[in-house]
């Protein structure tokens, strides 16, 4: 960006990082900046980096609570590499935080709290403020406690109150910087705070002030204007990737007809699509916070056997207690939805970071040739469409199916464009044909897809028994026979393979062969597809296929590795999906790209990558 | 929450044997898990539950196979996973009436915590526990109910822990209904299934069953000719604690502790002698009952506990009445379309 004297600024986007003490109101401070400029037409990528701790000591880095958004007059597809403004409240925010500031961004510091102890706190030896560490950036050293409470003296609210409103303050001279009318915030703070009329003075008068003093003290260099992106018309909300996925799971359920039934148990970064959905008890949703993993995904494994859509939700640990519940949705040829919200691992590892170390538990975590469908979305918004084929799939083909979302869509948001639920395919009830046989053959199948027909508790004359031990073809009586058993194993094996002719093909974004073709999964789809684009811009032959459908694979995968003379394949993990493809085809140049930081690629590293294999 | 959907008419014309799958029964000749069988066979017909209607979930043992052996809708699942099986079960399609089966090993060690939980939250399932006290199908470890000093394959200098009861645990976590049966009285045991289906919430039956491959006789102390009459009390709600050779025995509350009293001896006449109240909600009595052991007391069996209470299943229907009655959202596109929205032309 290129800033001049002159006092306002034409940029095609900007990534703005808010950062303060866990309690001082970021993520809301965010999230309504992002919302106005929403509004205003922008394109917009959001991600908030909030500490494991619920509250660690004030004043301390571990508290630190940031929220970053990327507000673009152009297509935005990640929430940034770097942060073009920082808004620090505390000393402990911008040491944490100082390292997403770019060279020369734009500093905004809380002057009132870069005192002795709060240095200290932060583990500072000397005040950065003065020491010349901060040369390279614009500081912009504002009183924002001190004059909020100038400003609210007299709203009838204590200290701790009106301190509280700082964040308000911050969130007024952003307004400013970047042209936004208030207007939307303001009628925000007059309903959230409607019951109690002096949080409302005292948070719009907040936000007025801190307006009002980025317009009058030229503190700051200058504003900035954002046009409104070139986007598809329509009508749009915002969406977070954990809600996305609860409300696809909600369409797929009101499409088949059924109740859903969810069963989880809370765990970090899910537990937001259990708190979604439990408020859903006007639309017949079940949900139930069982007592532990294992239960969960049990009750929905009895659900499904009820005939229910049924649904259960971890991360990585949880899913690591749910192997032997999918093996036994595997065995009884039941649809479950899984709905692994990968974050970094092993063990408790980083519960609030974001990872894609899950593939391999994904496609491999159960014992004996237990195979299962395995989905990735690729965006917040992208989580409801994921959600709804994952239960699509998993009725229709008798299964169970993981869907891998990640820390990084569960929490990040995005403008997304209402979809016509009308439109959506439909979902077929694979119920028992008309003149099926009596007594009813738990295992008889459907010749096109090989899916076991659902026959549910309830209807006369399809009474039958089925269960984990191994079954005799169609029948479904208990077999130890050995050939029955390798004909099983491999009739689960080929229903599941088979659901390849029921996906589309894979796609290529960008070049359509040539040089180098990324290839990624989930959710670095923003980070490579602005990596390749901005590369082919620059005249490079790089195309990305990005996958949805991680098993089966589609169709022409092979033929789309086939057109490009390297492979990169680009993943949070040390090269899972990276080595899978090499065994699946063998004979193709496939190289691989990881970061295993807790952290989503940024634009500038990817496309450092390729340019390596491009002129390497 | 309304009455089970059943259909009375055709579920009476049925009768024991058409509650018999086609398969081979696979229990070692002379295991108590015949005699259960055949009494479950025997109760259903009367319940009034249509066959379709009738869920047998199970987990992992001996006791687990149950459902194969009956003709009614039938899951086996995994190792001490049925209670949680059960409650998706249940929860999905409240009408269904659910029972789930149990050994002592998978109901109190592997699955401990599903089945508290089930019957915390008092869903209207019912649960049979086996209780062998003995691992029968993995031949012959002890058990959690194993008696403490039990020589067993993995315990060849006897068992070091202390048996759970099973109906402390259960009252412990609020059961609402408690009952326990032995195999040997089939009588006993299909008029308990009875009253476990008629109660309203999470039932559970012990069953003092005989495994005679490697715990043989372990309940003789109870079940055998000799000792039955001093160490069988049937309760009956409402009538008096006796037991004994024509009831020459009572049950008397003596400060704290139960004790032993014969009639006619020290001027005790059938008054002094407690009579049970299964309905009363507090447990303490319940929790006495439970506990008492030969040789110096009787082992109570019939329906120690049964209290109504709202059931999960029950809360959550009207949760959904309730929510469905408020809803402003009522459809994916309403949802959509609910809070802030805006339009891009």
């Amino acid at each position: 960006m290129s800033v001049t004297a002159s006092h306002k600024v034409e940029l095609d986007r900007v990534v703005v990082r808010f950062a303060g003490d866990s309690g001082d109101g970021m993520q809301l401070t965010g999230s309504q900046f992002t919302y106005t400029s929403a509004l205003l037409g922008n394109d917009i990528a959001t991600l908030p980096d909030f500490p494991a701790e619920i509250r660690a000591p004030q004043g301390t880095v571990e508290g630190v609570s940031g929220f970053q958004v990327q507000i673009g007059a152009v297509d935005v597809h990640t929430p940034g590499d770097e942060a073009d403004v920082l808004v620090a409240m505390n000393p402990a925010a911008l040491r944490s935080n100082l390292k997403w500031l770019r060279p020369g961004g734009q500093l905004i510091v809380d002057l009132d709290d870069f005192e002795s102890r709060n240095l200290k706190r932060a583990g500072y030896a000397a005040d950065p403020l003065e020491d010349g560490s901060l040369e390279g950036y614009r500081v912009t050293r504002a009183p924002i406690t001190s004059l909020t409470k100038e400003a609210l003296k007299g709203v009838g609210l204590g200290t701790k109150d009106i301190v509280r409103c700082k964040n308000m303050f911050a969130l007024g001279v952003v307004y400013w910087l970047f042209n936004r009318d208030p207007a939307k915030t303001l009628a925000f703070i007059a309903d959230k705070f409607r019951k109690d009329p002096a949080l409302v003075e005292a948070n719009t008068k907040a936000l007025q002030a801190g307006y009002h003093y980025a317009e009058t003290v030229e503190a700051l260099p200058s504003s900035y204007h954002i046009a409104p992106a070139r986007i598809a018309s329509g009508s749009y909300r915002h969406i977070a990737g954990n809600q996305a996925t609860a409300w696809g799971l909600l369409a797929a359920a009101e499409r088949l007809g059924s109740e859903l039934f969810y069963a989880s148990y809370p765990i970090t970064p899910a537990s937001d699509i259990l708190h979604e959905l439990s408020r859903h008890r006007g639309m017949g949703v079940l949900t139930f916070q069982a007592e532990d993993e294992i239960a969960a995904i049990c009750a929905a494994v009895g659900a499904s056997f009820a005939g229910t859509l049924a649904v259960t939700a971890s991360s990585g640990p949880g899913i690591a207690l749910k192997g032997e519940g999918m093996g036994l949705a595997v065995m009884a040829e039941l649809p479950l939805v899984i709905v692994d919200v990968q974050r970094a691992g092993p063990s408790t590892g980083l519960p609030t970071k974001t990872e894609q170390a899950d593939f391999n538990i994904a496609l491999h975590g159960r014992n004996g040739e237990s195979p299962v469908i395995v989905l990735a979305a690729s965006s917040p918004a992208q989580c409801f469409e994921a959600a709804y084929t994952a239960a699509k799939l998993a009725i229709e083909h008798m299964t169970p199916v993981i869907l891998l979302t990640d820390g990084y869509l569960a929490n990040g948001t995005e403008p997304w464009r209402l979809p016509d639920v009308d439109a959506m395919p439909d979902i077929r009830r694979p119920t028992p044909p008309a003149d099926t046989a009596v007594p009813f053959q738990p295992y008889l199948r459907d010749p096109d897809t090989l899916a076991r027909f659902w026959a549910t508790p309830g209807t006369p004359g399809l009474e039958h028994r089925i269960g984990g031990l191994e079954k005799e073809d169609v029948a479904g009586d208990i077999s130890y026979d050995p050939a029955n058993h390798q004909k099983m194993v491999n009739l689960r094996a080929e229903k599941v393979a088979r659901v390849a002719e029921h996906i589309p093909e894979q796609d290529i974004r960008c070049e359509q062969s040539g040089k180098v073709l990324v290839v990624g999964w989930g959710g670095t789809y923003g980070a490579l597809l602005t990596a390749v684009t901005e590369l082919e811009v620059e005249g490079e032959s790089v195309g990305l296929a990005h996958f949805h459908h991680l098993n089966p694979l589609p169709s022409n995968t092979e033929a789309v590795l086939s057109r490009f003379e390297h492979i990169l394949v680009c993943e949070l993990n040390s090269g899972q999906f990276a080595r899978h493809l090499r065994s699946l085809f063998p004979g193709h140049d496939i190289r691989q790209f990881n970061k295993i930081q807790g952290l989503p690629f940024r634009v500038n590293e990817v496309k450092e990558k390729i340019m390596g294999l491009c002129h390497g | 929450m309304g009455e089970r959907a059943v259909q009375v008419s055709d579920a009476a014309k049925l009768t024991k044997d058409d509650f018999a799958s086609d398969q081979v029964v696979r229990w070692c000749p002379g295991c108590g898990d015949y005699a259960i069988l055949s009494a479950m066979q025997k109760a259903l017909p009367d319940m009034g539950v249509a066959r379709e209607d009738l869920v047998f979930v199970s987990g992992i043992g001996c006791a687990a196979r149950f459902p194969y052996y009956l003709s009614t809708y039938g899951f086996h699942t995994i190792h001490g996973r049925g209670p949680a099986i059960a409650t998706g079960v249940k929860l999905a399609n409240p009408a269904l009436s659910v029972w789930e089966i149990q050994g002592d090993g998978d109901a109190l060690a592997i699955g401990g915590n599903h089945f508290i939980h089930a019957l915390r939250r008092n869903i209207d399932i019912n649960i049979l526990l086996f209780n062998n006290e003995i691992y029968g199908l993995t031949k012959g470890q002890y058990s959690p109910t194993s008696q403490q000093g039990l020589i067993t394959r993995s315990t060849p200098h006897g068992s070091l822990e202390r048996p759970f009861s099973a109906g402390e645990v259960a009252l412990g976590a609020q059961a609402t209904f408690f009952a326990r049966t032995i195999d040997t009285n089939p009588k006993l045991m299909t008029g308990i299934f009875k009253a476990a289906e008629a109660h309203k919430g999470t039932s559970l039956v012990e069953v003092l069953q005989n495994c005679i491959i490697y715990n043989d006789k372990t309940h003789a102390m109870v079940t055998g000719k000799e000792h039955r009459d001093d160490h069988q009390l049937h309760l009956e709600h409402g009538k008096p604690m006796l037991f004994g050779a024509d009831n020459c025995k009572g049950l008397r509350l003596n400060g704290l502790r139960l004790e032993v009293v014969e009639i006619g001896r020290d001027g005790i006449t059938e008054a002094d002698v407690m009579v049970h109240d299964a309905h009363d909600p507090d447990p303490t009595l319940h929790q006495m009952l439970v506990r008492l052991r030969p040789p110096e007391f009787p082992m109570a069996l019939g329906v120690i506990r049964a209290v109504a209470a709202q059931t999960y299943d029950e809360a959550l229907a009207q949760q959904l009445a309730d929510g469905q009655a408020r809803a402003r959202v009522r459809s994916v596109k309403e949802l959509l379309h609910s809070g802030e929205t805006w339009e891009v032309s």
